[in-house]
């Protein structure tokens, strides 16, 4: 790949519009319709034999057995269809492997067609190809199913008895123990043990998962909806037993993803064998249906939280395990027991995961795995340990503030958590709280305040891009780096134009390419933190090497200058001493008729074992309870978050609305259910998976506690799309129960549990 | 979705006759039911009619205190109409309860009386359904049944009718106009007759016979002592379907309670008149003791199921409250307008 390793030492910002409210540069496109997402794309405009078929999937409709035959002759014989392709028409795919580390991870480890084996409602089982989308549809309800049905383990209750420990995941070992907790526990003077629940959730981005697979001879091109074109471009190749080089993959906009477009997953490869096979493009749409078991979910979690407290409030022990459901094809482990490992001073710490096999599809990553469902645990328990000692839940908090990270034994980077929690309670009026639950009512409505603490690492990958400055003053910015939505384009754009001292509207970024610099999967919030440093590193080669022509160029003003003695601004170099002593990047160019100049870089993550980057929030919660009636509203919602330094307050603070917008959702009404018989899902459409609506959310204030994080990068900033998702749903069952005296331990909080 | 051939009527009897034409072919209004249904599977005509600019889309007072509606008129104009929303505010709160200003904008009086259930067993072609399916069982029964209902329940079916806007025209008393299919004069039928109980024949929803069409739908309007509202508790603020709602309309004069009308929603097979609760609250003198009494009396015939056991307390407490509010002497104003429930 181009990205040549410069080495180039990183330098902090000093000037520029990096931290300003710049608003979305790709907001026209996306208002306007303009911006093509993966199923908008449009390929081979030639001839008719190479114009693009559309495929639906065939999907399994049971969860356990075994597939008999596949029957297509009545769906054949309808108008459009061109073919019902099937196991024995496609090539065996090739396992990829599964290591994040080495962009691979298929987000399942049975491979498309393995077997006539069937493991949940949804398995792919074929794909129907037609001209146009609607025959297509209209012939994949006729294809015919025949199956050998078995019955189908659904619940956690059903697979408990064949709980296991898995291996190492995501985020380490699944076991872990530090100091003695269950004697700490016992000589506790204040004790809590208690079981929570979080069911099933799903992404729901707006966008569900499309590709559209073009060949030419032996290459191969997939417009995708990902948040990894490396990814994708390599479990791809490694699958179909291509070269890498071999295979593009194309992203530029992607309509939300929350995890479930990081993985790479079974319909990319269908739609790619399928195009092999009939020699055309293939567009693989899936259903908003089928998106349910297309590309992951976060699994039910059931957790137990023990908690030993001395009689001042200091923790002794924490006891937090986990059992999670994963797949009958997979090993997906949610980790939601981890959070207890680093979260609080505490000197004994118990934390386990475990795994439930289960008929249903294989989860994934979804916003903040672990931490999200773990938080909703271990601070719904913090919050009822602290009405049981009779102390203020964030003086308990700050009691057990953990100075450095319990878990690694080293200093945190940057942590302002107490600050979080200070201007917090001053934003949320906390002193207002009452001690007592079900005390402050307002007519029909009872009144309670509740806080979580909210808190996800700090994540960078290496990174690379490459930053060209054009004779005619525009500066393109490149990288294989991903825009789901959160304002990559954006703030690329402003590190650029700050880094180079020009205009943002001189700036233009491309992203979602596999044949640009490589880049990270955007998730794990470290978009920012990996690609970031890397358009800073190209465009301080870019001027390196700007200054080293005009120093060589007699005619330049600044002939004979040093480096160090020349800065960037308005699009110009100027000698520091003699600030009009100057020449613009376009006349230095124009004179010496070079069309441009290409500064690139690819950037490590430091390799720092010294200190543990993480980022810390908090989040407090006003709700009014319908005391008889058991509606909830969330009134005011307050998250003040650590993020290191913040690059553009406007995407961020959207960031932070969409994450309490969505904890709102998993606090109250988020699940999707599953028969238990049939292993159906029931909650497979946006009309029974409620998602909140503007009704459902009260005033939101997000404030940031700015101190720029040297640790994560030149930018100082950490990645906050998760963390301050993390948190939210415990704050408002907290909340809940100040105002009602009912604490529910069972997500999502519906008006059936509030009656009492 | 199968394909379909589609035309449009220029008046009713076009209509009629255009129906006629193709054996299963269904009228299309708004659409914002059938639409959905036929992406499902669910229904699969191979004929749409579509009857938009039939002459049903007015609003009018037929005779003194008679409102007709068209059965044309659309939900969000309805919603809006000043005379309902003076004399009868129940019915604007239950439309603006429901679904989103976009569907509003497109659904029409008639498809609302003829919505299908939200069971999500009835809405899964794969799942066990006597309503689609007589015979195959009711998946509900010993499944997720949370939003199942109390009453008016069988053993083939327990699905819920998820009409608000019904359950707020019960407590006018409302008449629905039907043509029948053989282009005879019109019928009249109360709508309290108008939904049928699911009994051994769950497929059967309506009195309407294949092909009729619902022409209007007529209203008497409450006296001017009278009151009503409309309450809904939902599993979010708005665009969801009810678990428990109630109507009512009550006539006071001196303190007592001349004439009431309660009808329930979300808890029962279709649109649910409790009169048991009408009468305990007749010519007594609003209290609290009364409005638990015809509570009770309402629901007294609940059979929950395993999950939905919880919605004849729920139900109960919406009664009360929506008595309550519909007998405050100084109401509390900014209600929210979509749930009748102060925020």
């Amino acid at each position: 790949m181009s990205g040549v390793d410069l080495k180039l030492a990183v330098t902090p910002l000093t000037t520029g519009v990096v931290g300003t409210a710049l608003p979305r540069v790709d907001g026209r496109l996306k208002v306007t319709g303009a911006a093509r997402y993966a199923a908008d794309q449009q390929v081979a405009m030639g001839p008719a034999a190479a114009s693009v078929l559309h495929g639906v999937a065939l999907c399994s409709t049971i969860a356990r057995g075994t597939l008999l035959s596949i029957d297509a002759k009545e769906a054949l014989a309808l108008p459009g269809v061109v073919a019902v392709l099937t196991a024995q028409d496609l090539p065996k795919l090739k396992k990829a492997v599964a290591d994040f580390g080495t962009t691979s991870q298929p987000g399942e480890a049975r491979l498309l067609f393995a077997d006539d084996k069937i493991h949940y409602v949804g398995q792919y089982l074929g794909v129907v190809l037609a001209e146009r989308r609607e025959q297509a549809q209209a012939a994949a309800a006729r294809v015919k199913l025949r199956y050998l049905t078995e019955p189908p383990v659904i619940t956690t209750e059903a697979a408990m008895p064949t709980a296991y420990t898995p291996g190492t995941g995501f985020g380490g070992e699944p076991s872990y123990r530090r100091g003695l907790p269950e004697r700490e526990f016992a000589d506790a003077a204040f004790k809590h043990k208690q079981t929570y629940r979080t069911p099933i959730e799903h992404h729901q981005p707006m966008e569900p998962v499309a590709s559209i697979a073009v060949w030419s001879g032996d290459e191969l091109t997939m417009y995708e909806s990902t948040q990894w074109v490396a990814g994708a471009r390599s479990v791809i190749a490694q699958m179909l037993d291509l070269p890498v080089e071999k295979v593009r993959v194309i992203s530029p906009f992607v309509g939300g993803g929350f995890g479930c477009k990081g993985f790479i997953w079974p319909h990319s490869l269908l739609a790619a064998l399928a195009a092999k096979k009939v020699g055309r493009p293939v567009k693989l749409e899936i259903t908003r249906q089928q998106l349910v078991s297309a590309c992951g979910h976060r699994p039910e979690t059931l957790q137990t939280v023990v908690l030993g407290a001395s009689a001042d409030g200091q923790l002794r022990a924490i006891l937090h395990s986990s059992v999670s459901q994963t797949s009958t094809v997979d090993e997906y482990s949610e980790e939601a027991a981890n959070v207890s490992r680093y979260l609080y001073r505490c000197a004994s710490v118990q934390s386990v995961n475990q795994l439930v096999k289960v008929n249903i599809a294989t989860p994934t990553i979804m916003r903040a795995p672990g931490e999200a469902p773990g938080l909703f645990a271990l601070e719904s328990a913090l919050d009822e340990l602290s009405y049981q000692m009779k102390l203020d839940p964030v003086r308990l908090r700050q009691k057990n503030f953990a100075e450095q990270d319990p878990l690694h034994q080293r200093p945190w980077s940057s942590n302002q958590l107490r600050e979080c929690y200070l201007l917090g309670m001053e934003k949320m009026g906390w002193s207002q709280r009452p001690a007592k639950p079900r005390t402050l009512r307002d007519k029909n409505w009872l009144i309670g305040y509740g806080m979580a603490t909210a808190t996800h690492i700090g994540f960078r990958s290496p990174g690379a891009a490459k930053v060209t400055v054009q004779q005619g003053g525009r500066v393109l910015v490149q990288s294989a780096t991903q825009d789901m939505g959160t304002g990559t384009y954006t703030i690329l754009t402003q590190l650029a134009a700050a880094e180079l001292g020009v205009a943002v509207e001189q700036v233009t970024v491309e992203l979602g390419d596999t044949r640009l610099p490589p880049a990270p999967m955007s998730g794990g919030s470290m978009t920012a933190a990996s690609v970031g440093p890397a358009v800073q590193a190209a465009a301080q080669h870019a001027i390196a090497q700007l200054k080293v022509l005009a120093a060589r160029d007699p005619q330049s003003p600044l002939h004979h200058k040093r480096p160090e003695e020349l800065g960037v601004d308005h699009g110009a170099l100027f000698v520091y001493t003699q600030q009009q002593q100057r020449e613009s990047f376009t006349a230095l160019l124009r004179r010496l008729r070079l069309p441009s100049v290409v500064g690139e870089a690819s950037v490590d993550a430091p390799e720092n074992n010294a200190v543990s980057i993480q980022s810390f929030g908090a989040h407090f919660c006003k709700v009014r309870v319908d005391a008889e009636l058991g509606l909830v509203r969330v009134a005011q919602h307050v998250a003040v978050l650590d993020v290191g330094r913040v690059l553009n307050p406007l995407t961020a603070r959207s960031q932070g609305y969409s994450g309490v917008v969505m904890g709102i959702g998993m606090a109250l009404m988020e699940q999707t259910r599953y028969d238990a018989r049939s292993g159906r899902p029931l909650d497979d459409n946006l009309g029974s998976y409620l998602i909140p609506t503007q009704a459902d959310v009260g005033d939101i204030e997000v404030a940031f506690v700015q101190t720029p994080d040297s640790h994560i990068g030149p930018h100082g900033a950490r990645g906050l799309g998760e963390l301050v998702f993390t948190g939210v749903a415990p704050a408002i069952a907290n909340a809940i129960y100040n105002a009602t005296g009912i604490r529910v331990r069972e997500l999502p909080i519906t008006p059936d549990k509030l009656l009492r | 979705m199968d394909a379909f051939s589609y035309d449009r009527a220029q008046n009713p009897a076009d209509a009629l006759s255009r129906l006629r034409r193709v054996p299963r072919s269904l009228p299309i209004a708004g659409g914002t039911s059938l639409l959905d249904l036929m992406k499902l599977g669910i229904e699969t005509p191979p004929h749409l009619v579509d009857v938009n600019q039939l002459l049903w889309s007015r609003i009018e007072e037929r005779s003194p205190g008679t409102l007709h509606i068209g059965a044309l008129v659309r939900n969000s104009e309805l919603a809006q109409h000043p005379l309902l929303k003076a004399r009868a505010p129940v019915v604007s709160e239950a439309l603006l309860s429901g679904a989103s200003p976009q569907i509003r904008n497109m659904a029409t009086v008639g498809g609302n009386l003829l919505q299908r259930t939200r069971c999500p067993y009835f809405r899964d072609l794969q799942s066990p359904c006597n309503k689609r399916l007589l015979g195959s069982g009711c998946a509900a029964r010993q499944g997720h049944s949370r939003e199942s209902a109390i009453l008016g329940g069988s053993e083939t079916c327990i699905a819920v009718h998820p009409s608000d806007l019904a359950v707020a025209l019960l407590v006018l008393d409302a008449v629905v106009h039907i043509l029948p299919q053989d282009g005879a004069s019109e019928r009249t039928v109360p709508l309290s007759e108008f939904h049928l109980l699911p009994g051994k024949t769950p497929a059967r929803e309506t009195v309407l016979e294949p092909q009729d069409l619902i022409s209007g739908v007529s209203v008497t309007l409450p006296t001017e002592n009278s009151r009503s509202c409309y309450l809904k508790v939902t599993d979010r603020a708005l665009f969801e379907f009810a678990l428990a709602s109630v109507a009512v309309c009550l006539e006071v004069k001196e303190g007592v309670i001349q004439r009431a009308r309660l009808a329930l929603g979300g808890v029962a097979t279709k649109p649910w008149r409790a009169q048991a609760a009408e009468r305990a609250l007749e010519q007594q003198k609003p209290s609290l003791e009364v409005f638990r009494a015809a509570a009770a009396a309402a629901l007294r015939e609940a059979e929950p199921v395993r999950e939905n056991a919880f919605k004849v307390e729920l139900s109960k407490r919406c009664i009360v409250r929506a008595l309550q509010q519909a007998t405050d002497p100084a109401p509390a104003g900014g209600a929210h307008p979509a749930t009748g429930v102060a925020p």
